[in-house]
This record gives C-alpha cells, sequence and structure tokens, in this order.
C-alpha cells in the first residue's frame, strides 16, 4: 500500500482551519494543562462562598451554581455539560443554576460548538471537576467529624458519616471546605456509572422556560443604552469590494445616523469583506435606507462563474487524470479487467447553505480601546483574534459574552458577522446592533461545498467487491493543488480523507483528486464532508450490492466481515465490528427484507461513521405513479459509547439530524450565477416542514467504548439511505441531489 | 406616525414610520424581544402573534393597519409560562435552538383556542407554515396533543390568552 497524502478529515480540518484564521474544529484540548487551572484557588471566592474551581458556585443561602462553559446553538451543551459536574458533586439537578460562560479560554480551556467534540472532550474531565469540589466537601466533613473520610459518603448535597448517621449539608460546610487543598484532578474517584443519578436520566433544556415565555436569550435579543442599529451590504459576488455608493443619498433617508464605505480587511473570505455600512435609530430604518443605497461593485475574478461553468470544469477534469493521488491500495485496472461485474456512477452534490433561523447578528460596543461583543457565535476564541487583527486591538482589550444561538450547523463557525459589528461600532461610536437580512444570510455563507465523484467498482464472481476507484473533483487553490506538500489545500469543508471508507476494505482502492478554483465561500455544514461523501459512498455501494445480485445490507455486513485495524485510533478510526453492530440492529428493528411492500414503496440503508460515531439507518418511502415522493419512516441504530448523557437531548439531536438530512436531499440548492448565489430566502431554499417530516425510530447499541457526541453523525447516512430506498421503490438511480430535480414517476 | 393599540392587554401606543411592520414595532419599539425574524417575507412563522385571537405574521403587517388591534404576543400568552402549550413545550422538551419556538406557540395556542382537541391531520395543516430549523416537529405535535389533553381536563378555562397554572396531564408516548 502507498499512501501519498495522509490526510484524516478531521485532522484536516484542525490543520487547514488553523491555517486559515484559528478555527479549533475538532481539536482534543489539553486537559493535562488544563487540570491546575480547573482545580484554581479556592482562596478567591467572595467572603463565604465555595468556589473550588471555575465551573462551581455554592453559596450560603444553598444555591448551587454551575457554569455552562460551551457556546449553545441548540445541541443541548448547556444543560448537557453542567450534568456532569452536578452528577458527581452529587448535588440535586433541580437545586442547580447553571450560568453561561463568556469567553475565558484561560479559564475553561476551548470554547467551541464543532465537531460533535464536547461529549468526547468533556465525559472525564467535567465529572472530575464535580467529583474534586465534591472530595473538598466530603473532606470537610470529615475534619469536622474527626473520622476518616472512606467513611463518608454524599447524596442531595449532604455528606452522611455511614457508621453514626451523622449528617452535614453541604451549606454548613462551605467554610471549610474552601481550606481543604483541592485534589488534582486525575486522582480523583468518579462515581461507578451504575450510580448515576443525573447521567442517563431525561433533562429538559435549562432555558426552556426562557424560551417559551419569550425572555431575551438570543444574540438578536441584545439591547444596550444609547445603542443603534446596522444594515451591512456586501458584494454580491464573493470577495467583491466597493468602488463608488451612493452615501449622500442615504445619509438624508430618515433615522439615518451614518453611512460608510468598510474597506476589507486582507482577501480572506472568513475575514472582513468590504461593503456599505448604513447605522439608524432602527433596525428598520436602516433596512429601509438600504434599499435606496446604489454602489458600483470591483467584482473581481469570480464574477463570471456559474454552476453550468463549474459542472463544465469539473466534467473535463473526470476525463483527466487525477491532479493528485490521495490512496493506492492493490491494482485497480488489473482488478477490473479481471473482475466479474464493473459498475461506473457519476455523482454530484451541489452546495448548501446552513440557514439557522436566527440571522446573522452581533452586538458591539467600543469605549475606551476597549472593544465589548456580544455574539451568537460557535467559536468565539477566533472571533477575538479575527476583530483583533481586522480593528488593529489587543485580544486583552477584547470582550466576547456568549449568547444563545437561534441554530448553528457550523455557519456560527466562521465570525464575519461579528468582525463587521465591531468595525461599524468602532466607527460609530456608538454601541450597534448589526443584523443581516434572511437574504444576506442566503447570499452570504460558508456553503457546504458541492462535489463530484467518479466512481469505477468491480464484484467478482462470488460478490465480493475487489475494485474501488474514485475520482473525486472538488474545490481548493487550483494552482498550488497538484504539486503543494503536505495537507492538499481543499477549500474549507471540500476534503476528502485518504481513510474514507471504503478504504482498508477493498483490496484494489484508488483514491485521487483535482480541484477547480476556490471562488464560491465554503464551510462546515453540520457532518461537514460526511453530509456529501455518504450520500456518494453509501449509494454507490449499492449499486455494487444490486450488480452483485447481493440483498444491500447483507452485502454491506460481507464488506465489513473482516476486522481491519484502524488506523488512527487515537482518532477514534472506524472500527468495523461497531458498523456491523448498528446495521444488525437496524436491520433487525426495522423489518429489513420480511415484508413484501407495493410497487412503488421501498426501503433503503445505509451506514457512515463519523465524528467517532456510528450510525446505520433504513428508509422507507413511497413513490407515485406520477412521481410524488413520500418518506414513510426511519429506523435508526446507533453506537456512541457507553453511555447517553441526556436521553431527552440525544434523541432531538438524532431525530432532528435525520429530519435534516432529509430537508437536504429534497429540494435544497444554493445555484451559482454571475459569481453569485441565486437563491435568496425560504421561497427558494425551502427547509424540511411538518408535513413532509416521518416518523423516526430510534434505537441505541450501547457499547464498551467512551460516549462520544451526537450534534452530527446521525445525519450523514439518512441521505443515501432515502436514494437507494427511492431506487428500491422504482428502479430510479438517484446519482445527483437534491431529488427535486429528478423526475421519479414510474410505470 | 401613531398608532394606538392593545398589546397584551395594554393599551399602547406607537411611533413610528407607518411601514414598519408590527415584528419591529414590538421588538425594537416596545422592546419586547420574544416575537422572533426570521425570513421577512411570511415563510417561516418565527414572527407569529395574534391579532384578535388569530395568529399572523407580524412581519408582514405595517403599523399603519393596527389602529385599534388588539395584538398578544409570547409574552402575553400568559403572565408566568403556565398556558397549557407553554408547559407542554417544556415538559415534552420540544425546544433544540428554541428560536422558531415563540412562532411555533402562538400558531399551536391559536388552534387549540379554535379546536380542542386536534387530530395530527389537523395539527399538520395548522402548523406547517412555522419552519423550525432544527426540526422539532414531532415534539410540537406531541406537545399540542399533551395541551390539548391539560385543557380538556380543566374545561372551564379557555385555551389561550389568559390560562392559569394548572396540573400537567399525563406524558402521552
Amino acid at each position: 500500500m502507498t499512501l501519498d497524502a495522509r490526510v484524516d478529515r478531521r485532522q484536516f480540518l484542525r490543520v487547514s482551519a488553523l491555517a486559515g484564521g484559528g478555527l479549533l474544529l475538532g481539536t482534543i484540548l489539553d486537559f493535562g494543562a488544563a487540570s491546575e487551572l480547573f482545580a484554581a484557588d479556592p482562596s478567591k471566592a467572595p467572603a463565604g462562598e465555595f468556589s473550588p474551581n471555575a465551573f462551581i458556585r455554592l453559596s450560603p443561602d444553598g444555591s448551587v451554581t454551575i457554569i455552562a462553559k460551551n457556546p449553545e446553538v441548540g445541541q443541548g451543551i448547556k444543560t448537557m455539560l453542567p450534568m456532569l459536574i452536578a452528577e458527581e458533586l452529587d448535588v440535586d439537578w433541580q437545586t442547580v443554576k447553571i450560568e453561561q460562560a463568556g469567553l475565558d479560554t484561560v479559564k475553561f480551556t476551548g470554547q467551541v460548538a464543532g465537531g460533535s467534540s464536547a461529549t468526547p472532550n468533556h465525559w472525564l474531565p467535567l465529572r472530575r471537576v464535580g467529583a474534586a469540589a465534591r472530595a473538598m466537601l466530603v473532606g470537610a466533613a470529615a475534619q469536622t467529624w474527626n473520622v476518616p473520610v472512606a467513611e463518608c459518603e454524599t447524596a442531595s448535597a449532604t455528606v452522611t458519616h455511614r457508621a453514626s448517621g451523622r449528617t452535614l449539608k453541604y451549606v454548613d460546610l462551605l467554610d471549610r471546605a474552601a481550606t481543604i487543598p483541592a485534589p488534582a484532578l486525575d486522582a480523583v474517584t468518579l462515581k461507578d456509572p451504575k450510580s448515576f443519578r443525573i447521567i442517563g436520566t431525561r433533562v429538559r433544556g435549562v432555558d426552556n422556560h426562557a424560551i417559551v415565555t419569550g425572555k431575551p436569550l438570543y444574540g438578536i435579543d441584545i439591547t444596550l443604552p444609547g445603542m443603534l442599529y446596522a444594515a451591512y451590504e456586501k458584494s454580491p459576488v464573493f470577495g467583491g469590494r466597493v468602488k463608488s455608493a451612493n452615501l449622500d443619498v442615504v445619509k438624508r433617508e430618515p433615522g439615518v445616523r451614518q453611512a460608510f464605505i468598510v474597506e476589507p480587511a486582507g482577501t480572506d473570505l472568513t475575514g472582513l469583506l468590504g461593503g456599505v455600512a448604513i447605522v439608524a435609530d432602527s433596525w428598520w430604518l436602516a433596512r429601509s435606507a438600504r434599499k435606496k443605497l446604489q454602489v458600483e461593485w470591483d467584482e473581481g475574478p469570480g464574477a463570471t462563474l456559474s454552476s453550468a461553468s463549474i459542472a463544465t470544469t469539473a466534467a473535463t477534469l473526470a476525463k483527466q487524470p487525477p491532479q493528485r493521488s490521495l490512496r493506492k491500495d492493490g491494482d485497480v485496472d488489473a482488478a477490473l479487467s479481471g473482475a466479474g461485474k464493473v459498475v461506473q456512477g457519476e455523482y454530484f452534490y451541489p452546495f448548501i447553505a446552513h440557514a439557522p433561523l436566527e440571522p446573522q447578528n452581533c452586538t458591539a460596543r467600543f469605549v475606551d480601546g476597549k472593544m465589548e461583543i456580544w455574539a451568537p457565535t460557535q467559536n468565539p476564541q477566533p472571533a477575538r483574534g479575527l476583530v483583533a487583527k481586522a480593528l488593529g486591538l489587543d485580544e486583552a482589550n477584547i470582550t466576547i459574552h456568549l449568547t444563545r444561538g437561534g441554530g448553528g450547523f457550523g455557519r456560527r463557525l466562521m465570525n464575519d458577522y461579528v468582525v463587521e459589528a465591531a468595525r461599524i461600532a468602532k466607527e460609530s461610536g456608538a454601541p450597534v446592533k448589526l443584523l443581516w437580512t434572511r437574504e444576506d444570510d442566503m447570499h452570504h455563507d460558508f456553503y457546504r461545498s458541492a462535489g463530484f465523484h467518479n466512481l469505477t467498482g468491480a464484484v467478482d464472481a462470488s460478490g465480493k467487491v475487489v475494485a474501488w476507484r474514485n475520482h473525486f473533483v472538488s474545490f481548493g487553490d487550483a494552482e498550488k493543488f497538484p504539486t503543494a506538500t503536505g495537507n492538499p489545500p481543499f477549500a474549507p469543508g471540500a476534503a476528502i480523507g485518504a481513510g474514507e471508507f471504503p478504504a482498508r476494505f477493498v483490496p484494489n482502492f484508488a483514491l485521487g483528486a483535482s480541484v477547480m478554483q476556490h471562488y464560491v465561500p465554503t464551510g462546515f455544514l453540520r457532518a461537514p464532508g460526511s453530509n456529501g461523501i455518504a450520500f456518494v459512498t453509501q449509494s454507490f455501494i449499492d449499486e455494487l450490492a444490486h450488480a452483485a445480485g447481493k440483498d444491500p445490507l447483507q452485502f454491506r455486513l460481507d464488506l465489513l466481515a473482516a476486522e481491519i485495524p484502524a488506523q488512527q485510533p487515537q482518532q477514534g478510526g472506524l472500527v468495523a465490528s461497531r458498523v456491523r453492530g448498528v446495521l444488525e440492529l437496524v436491520r433487525d428493528k426495522s423489518g429489513w427484507g420480511t415484508r413484501t411492500l407495493p410497487r412503488g414503496t421501498g426501503m433503503g440503508v445505509a451506514f457512515h461513521f463519523s465524528h467517532r460515531g456510528y450510525f446505520a439507518e433504513v428508509v422507507q418511502a413511497t413513490v407515485s405513479r406520477a412521481g410524488a415522493l413520500k418518506v414513510d419512516k426511519v429506523w435508526v441504530a446507533a453506537d456512541v459509547g457507553s453511555q447517553i448523557i441526556n436521553p431527552s437531548g440525544a434523541e432531538n439531536q438524532v431525530v432532528g439530524s435525520v429530519l435534516d438530512g432529509i430537508s437536504e436531499a429534497l429540494a435544497q440548492e444554493i445555484t451559482i450565477e454571475k459569481g453569485r448565489a441565486v437563491q435568496s430566502n425560504f421561497t427558494d431554499f425551502p427547509l424540511i416542514r411538518m408535513a413532509q417530516s416521518p416518523p423516526v425510530e430510534m434505537h441505541w447499541n450501547i457499547t464498551e467504548y467512551p460516549p462520544t457526541g451526537l450534534g452530527e453523525p446521525a445525519l450523514p447516512p439518512v441521505v443515501p439511505a432515502l436514494c437507494n430506498a427511492i431506487y428500491a421503490a422504482t428502479g430510479k438511480r438517484i446519482r445527483s441531489l437534491p431529488l427535486s430535480k429528478h423526475d421519479l414517476k414510474w410505470g | 406616525m401613531k398608532v394606538s393599540l392593545k398589546v397584551n392587554g395594554k393599551p399602547t401606543s406607537i411611533d413610528a414610520p407607518p411601514d414598519m411592520p408590527l415584528l419591529w414595532a414590538l421588538r425594537d419599539v416596545l422592546d419586547l424581544k420574544g416575537t422572533k425574524y426570521g425570513c421577512g417575507v411570511g415563510q417561516c412563522g418565527a414572527c407569529t402573534v395574534h391579532v384578535k385571537g388569530a395568529a399572523v405574521r407580524s412581519c408582514q403587517l405595517p403599523i399603519s393597519t393596527l389602529q385599534g388591534a388588539e395584538v398578544t404576543t409570547i409574552e402575553g400568552l400568559s403572565p408566568d409560562g403556565s398556558h397549557p402549550v407553554q408547559r407542554a413545550w417544556d415538559e415534552i422538551d420540544v425546544p433544540q435552538c428554541g428560536y422558531c419556538q415563540a412562532g411555533q406557540i402562538m400558531t399551536a395556542a391559536a388552534l387549540l383556542a379554535k379546536n380542542s382537541s386536534p387530530t395530527d391531520a389537523q395539527i399538520t395543516t395548522a402548523m406547517n407554515g412555522n419552519l423550525c430549523r432544527c426540526a422539532t416537529y414531532h415534539r410540537i405535535r406531541d406537545a399540542i396533543h399533551k395541551a390539548a389533553a391539560t385543557s380538556a381536563a380543566t374545561p372551564s378555562a379557555p385555551a389561550a390568552t389568559t390560562a392559569r397554572p394548572r396540573q400537567a396531564g399525563a406524558p402521552r408516548n
């Protein structure tokens, strides 16, 4: 085997993103260094309070406050991470108050909502944080009673001395506990999972009451004294800059305080892009004035780009040898020439937008050289760096408060709206809330990258997969791509990993790639990479199964029969037995192969491993003779390790991801004309609605592996499972998305 | 222009441009932030409020059309979050990001005020105009059934706008 470029997708995300602005996606936190920080000096706590570390405050009034460190964008982390602490602290969940942390990575280590990374990153460290505080409280009680610590136990914020039956409430131990030396975090004793009382129970979202009563929670809800409102117009062609604008006209509009041109800070599309800022007494007035704005743009080199020109270039590249080989195992050509059946397929998935329901917004105030920011960002640390660099500020003079985000899905890993707000506030001199329109959001996203995959595969006479070749045509730095050393310079979110399945499981395997120059901004959409690649891989495996005359689910089990050691166990590389486990579970739960379905109804299966999670999914779909598609039901089997921390939140993530994937597959596409995004709102970029949402039945396969995250990995398999179901129902093979572009009528 | 209307039962005056949609008057003039902006074109339902008890898109209603209107927002649905729909939303743990939920709740409350025991099909018809980007639709449906059951247990109270705290019904599974 030769491995020309060992580029694991997660590793790539980390490396490329760091190169492109300090994004910390998927990074495993260094909790070794954090241990000392977490066990910070309790003597610094306010009088009467016991605050053994940055996450916990016990107050003389009996209240227990736990700090939620990560940004909350709907993934449930503001509830789930404090559960880990409360469990080991041994307090009743009902008594806990949750406080959202601001950006402070010294106190809290990395604060990012991305990569489904919070569960694996915090499962042990935050439990240890709770256990260390508990140990100090137990120590205080033992000292009070002059008994060994080992004779004491805790429950519900109370220490009990087993032998004598004496009890002391935590609230009565605060002063003494603060004098007990904080234990080393890696030395504390954790609970046996059998005795969990919070972890594993259905805990409702800590903000539910505020949400259902309409309390201000989100970035868009921030109000500051004297605050003005801003609209910001950027070049519709990505990366264009202002040549001139009719600012005098705009300034005469009602309520307008300022209108000014912003020069871009560099050429990075993730940074501060040029545009025109309009600052007014209300957002409606700023938006109304914007309708009078006329800008002459310097549109730059992407102005002639279109979806059609991209497809033409991709087709040309596909006919040539790949610009780079990413992996070669065995001899694909020899295997193809001697194979039983050869299958070819050209696959395509489009650009799509994130479209979180809360449009991008940020509020900033610049006073006396200090910038204060309120942002619904998933990724505040790079936001601070971006603002510092673009505005020439010292990071120490930038404070970032984290608001709840009205959805993220990876869009808010980028901080363009943050740097725009800071820039406008700095020039304005007043506190400013910048709010984008929905149209701004559609036109200036970091889209899920489109991708073209050109596949050839073969099965032998026994139905075994003997060859697999993929020439992946994507986006990147076209000039450097063929020869660059190290990680291939794909555009953000537009890469493929050299180890991507079915690598290792097919003896003759070749993965090559070519890129087109990257003009359209791309980024990380929920299950980045995987959300397109799984569609291709799992659809093509289905094609091979049918060519082999095999049951598609059993065909996958056969492909995974050999337990091949994971190449990057530290990255949680794919373990075949875990895939087989979820495939067998979804087979049994869905009644796969046991029902006779009418013509026009079919079941499809797919699996995918991403973000350390294993998901197999079966879709049943019905297509009318006239071609109307209905998704009847989805069955999900999941292996994310030994413990589902909050089943209510976990089910929300899985069901939401599955419906999100269906939503993407049904009708979502961003097309490009004249260098700009065509779609502008939910009228032409539809989200799934209630009437289209099938029942989702889900099952956990509990295994001995450490728990992993759920924000993303349930999404990728549902897309190919749906397409494979359509094939079973109609005989029509779906090789491109969205489904709305296909005529599905049959008979 | 000056518009006099009732918002959440209180006589209120709004002084703003006549074409300002009710959404922005609520959010930026009256500082009622519960009603949300999602699309601005009546496609998503995040801005849903009640005008005379009917669920409407506040992003599509210029304040010039609202002289004398009676408007209820999420903040006025109940004094303390005790409306059966609000309680059911919390108990079923509907919200993910939660951004659309005020609009979902206002649509659901208007539905239940007209139809105290809606079928699945009636719920879908009523709710299909409200987008949830997190796709919490199944729990929304469950919560509406639960709120209907709760209201049925105390038939003397109206389903919308003036609910008092009451015992929750058994969870539906």
